[in-house]
């Protein structure tokens, strides 16, 4: 992004993705955005340090990235008391995350909408847990808030609440439906259930162990959380990482994809009325896991990904078992596709079902897998490949009908495009170390994850503290920029598809509410 | 259709047999034969997650594969804690699930039996007990059997709860404290 017509300069980052850390003033804020929108950038996370024991106030964060990489729009607030300019005039996304960060550390935006967000009255609505002087007290017990849900008004208009429990084994949240007969005229979400306070618990860890941590942001990312953070570590400590563990953290997060997309399209088929679906896909995704498990010691590969490598080499048996496991996986992906793209009842389900327009998607930011499907071409791996997606150079999968169905294709093609990729990844892994030690980073430093996890681009902020302490940690989800969007998906369709449509993004809650 | 019959063919039955149930996992001696006799062996669970990541929710959606086959042992996820035996609870519990869990706990029709499941289920995890986190499921619920892990794998998840329908005579065992982190 280009910011020399407003006369500001940036300063590089250091660390694998291009990235620059550009200080605003007031006056700049809305128009470095207002630029950025115009070249095409888009929200990656905004957030707010607490910086007031280093007389510097507050930081407002925001990151954004184009083609050429991250840009990171840094303000200072000098207290609590002063507002910041409203971005989400800008970037609709913002919207959310000013209120989360208004939750968190108590500075808010311009904006009309304070609500709060991560709030669910479970601490004094007064106390920020991100300030530096924030104490918990034993005392507060969970409370109850009254939210101001938009309201539809007018004949038949009725309400369903949704939530916090839901009727299947996903996770918690609140969804409020305004309906018409069967029709969805509205729905609004109320999210921050599962807010455990995941910021404020990097801040007790050490640099060295967080990666545990950051692997359990969002279980089902566990791989891509863990490996921006260790990027974000290996950038402030310059530290390399060897060149066979580049090709096993990829080998692990394009195996976390598989796993993701078998899952997904079994429950897409079941929530289309086709068990059959669910049966098989579930079958090949059992058989992924297992072989995790004597791969790399964990189904889901936790704790896989460290800071300088990984935790463990791949045995030569297992790799061999991988490179077998790729055609036969693929063999039997193909044949469900065709039954998948034959079915007519399942097609019915999955066309023209809770459409998010790639015009809509552009505007909102629609991001990740559930962007590509709405003709947002953007995927880490392609437009900034570090080893060694450089070499296996994988094919971005997209579509631009942003239905259901686009997002099961892309699925079906992002399935076959990981297999192919773990192919190459087994053919061209070299004998050598898998850890490298990392010095200890110097403190102060701000470093930056970027990794493109299954659901999307998994962002991580790390700033050091002294004695290798963490002073900030931000994780950011994609989900954040995709919940919204699946309000507007499910206007017009009816209630007994949002779950389709809802599994159809499969956002996360967790990652979201941290 | 052919495809899909010769599809189900070809895979077969891939069902395995179920493990034995892990006794030791039983944390509170609170089960009553009476409760086991009303309850059997065709037991429907209503699973609450109360703040985890939601690494223990896949494990949980894996027992419903074709290799654990739970239904096939005849027990069944419900939609309603008015409709459950069980309660199957992910932790840690955060602060804003809490009224909710308890007042699904209290949905949920005597007799009823309460498994924590995961580390944060069990003692609160990497996640501990915070302004915004409980800690582990006991805390907030009382607790029949717990199944460690991070997350536990669908058999530990399996051995875990058939404990909890076969065990006659559990063992007392205080439950660990947990870990303050804050």
């Amino acid at each position: 992004m280009n910011l020399s017509g407003l006369g500001l300069v940036g300063a590089q980052l250091p660390g694998a993705i291009p990235a620059q850390r550009v200080p605003v003033s007031s006056g700049q804020l809305l128009a470095a955005c207002r630029l950025g929108w115009e070249q095409g950038s888009r929200l990656v996370a905004l957030w707010i340090s607490d910086d007031r024991d280093r007389a510097r106030g507050f930081c407002l964060h925001i990151a954004l990235h184009d083609q050429e990489g991250v840009t990171l729009l840094e303000y200072t607030i000098p207290d609590a008391s002063s507002a910041y300019p409203d971005i989400s005039t800008i970037f609709p996304a913002a919207n959310r995350m000013q209120r989360a960060a208004f939750d968190l550390v108590g500075v808010a935006s311009e904006s009309d909408d304070q609500r709060p967000w991560l709030w669910l009255a479970s601490w004094p609505i007064d106390k920020f847990p991100l300030q530096r002087d924030f104490v918990a007290s034993p005392k507060w017990e969970p409370g109850e808030e009254t939210y101001a849900f938009v309201k539809v008004e007018g004949d038949g208009v009725h309400e369903i609440p949704v939530g916090p429990v839901h009727a299947g084994i996903i996770e918690p949240g609140h969804f409020r439906f305004q309906v018409v007969g069967e029709k969805v005229l509205r729905l609004e979400e109320r999210l921050g259930y599962v807010h455990k306070g995941i910021e404020k618990r990097f801040e007790s860890l050490r640099i060295g162990e967080a990666h545990r941590l950051a692997g359990r942001v969002s279980g089902d990312s566990t791989v891509a959380y863990a490996w921006a953070y260790a990027q974000a570590v290996e950038a402030i400590a310059d530290a390399a990482v060897p060149p066979r563990a580049a090709w096993l953290r990829a080998l692990a997060l394009e195996r976390e994809r598989i796993a993701n997309h078998l899952g997904d399209l079994g429950y897409l088929g079941n929530d289309g009325g086709f068990a059959f679906g669910l049966a098989q896909f579930s079958r090949l995704k059992e058989d992924v896991l297992r072989l995790n498990l004597a791969a790399f010691g964990h189904r889901m590969m936790m704790d896989y990904v460290v800071p300088g490598g990984v935790a463990s080499s791949l045995a030569a048996a297992y790799a061999a078992q991988i490179r077998e496991q790729c055609p036969a996986l693929e063999r039997e992906i193909r044949i469900l596709r065709d039954i998948y793209d034959e079915h007519a009842g399942l097609q019915d389900r999955f066309r023209t079902c809770g459409r998010a327009p790639p015009d809509l998607a552009q505007q909102l930011g629609l991001t990740g897998l559930c962007g590509r499907a709405s003709g947002q071409e953007f995927d880490l791996r392609c437009d900034f490949p570090l080893p060694p997606y450089d070499v296996i150079a994988p094919r971005k999968m997209t579509q631009t009908d942003g239905d259901v169905a686009a997002r099961v294709t892309v699925r079906f093609d992002e399935l076959l495009e990981s297999l192919r990729l773990c192919s190459a990844l087994i053919d061209g892994l070299s004998d050598g170390e898998v850890n490298a030690p990392v010095p200890e980073p110097p403190p102060y430093r701000l470093g930056l994850g970027f990794i493109e996890g299954w659901r999307g681009p998994v962002f991580i902020a790390l700033e050091t503290g002294p004695d290798g302490t963490i002073r900030r940690c931000h994780p950011h989800d994609p989900s954040w920029s995709n919940w919204p969007v699946l309000e507007h998906a499910v206007i017009g369709n009816i209630v007994p598809d949002f779950p389709l449509i809802n599994k159809s993004f499969n956002l996360t809650y967790s990652g979201h509410d941290l | 259709m052919l495809t899909i019959l010769r599809q189900i063919a070809v895979t077969g039955i891939k069902t395995e047999a179920m493990p034995a149930p892990a006794d030791e996992n039983i944390v509170v001696a609170r089960l009553q034969e009476e409760v086991l006799r009303t309850l059997g062996r065709a037991l429907t669970i209503r699973q609450v997650d109360a703040g985890s990541c939601n690494g223990c929710e896949l494990e949980i959606h894996a027992l419903a594969n074709p290799y654990y086959n739970i239904e096939g042992a005849g027990i069944r996820f419900v939609a309603s804690p008015r409709h459950a035996d069980m309660l199957l609870v992910t932790g840690p519990v955060s602060k804003h699930m809490a009224i909710a869990l308890r007042r699904t706990y209290d949905a949920t029709p005597d007799p009823k039996l309460v498994v924590a499941v995961g580390d944060c289920g069990c003692m609160g995890g990497i996640f501990g007990e915070s302004y915004a986190s409980l800690g582990r499921v006991a805390n907030v619920i009382p607790v029949d059997v717990a199944i460690p892990g991070c997350p536990p794998t669908p058999t530990a998840l399996l051995q875990g709860i058939l404990a909890a329908i076969t065990a006659h005579t559990p063992p007392k065992a205080e439950p660990e404290s947990s870990s303050r982190t804050e």
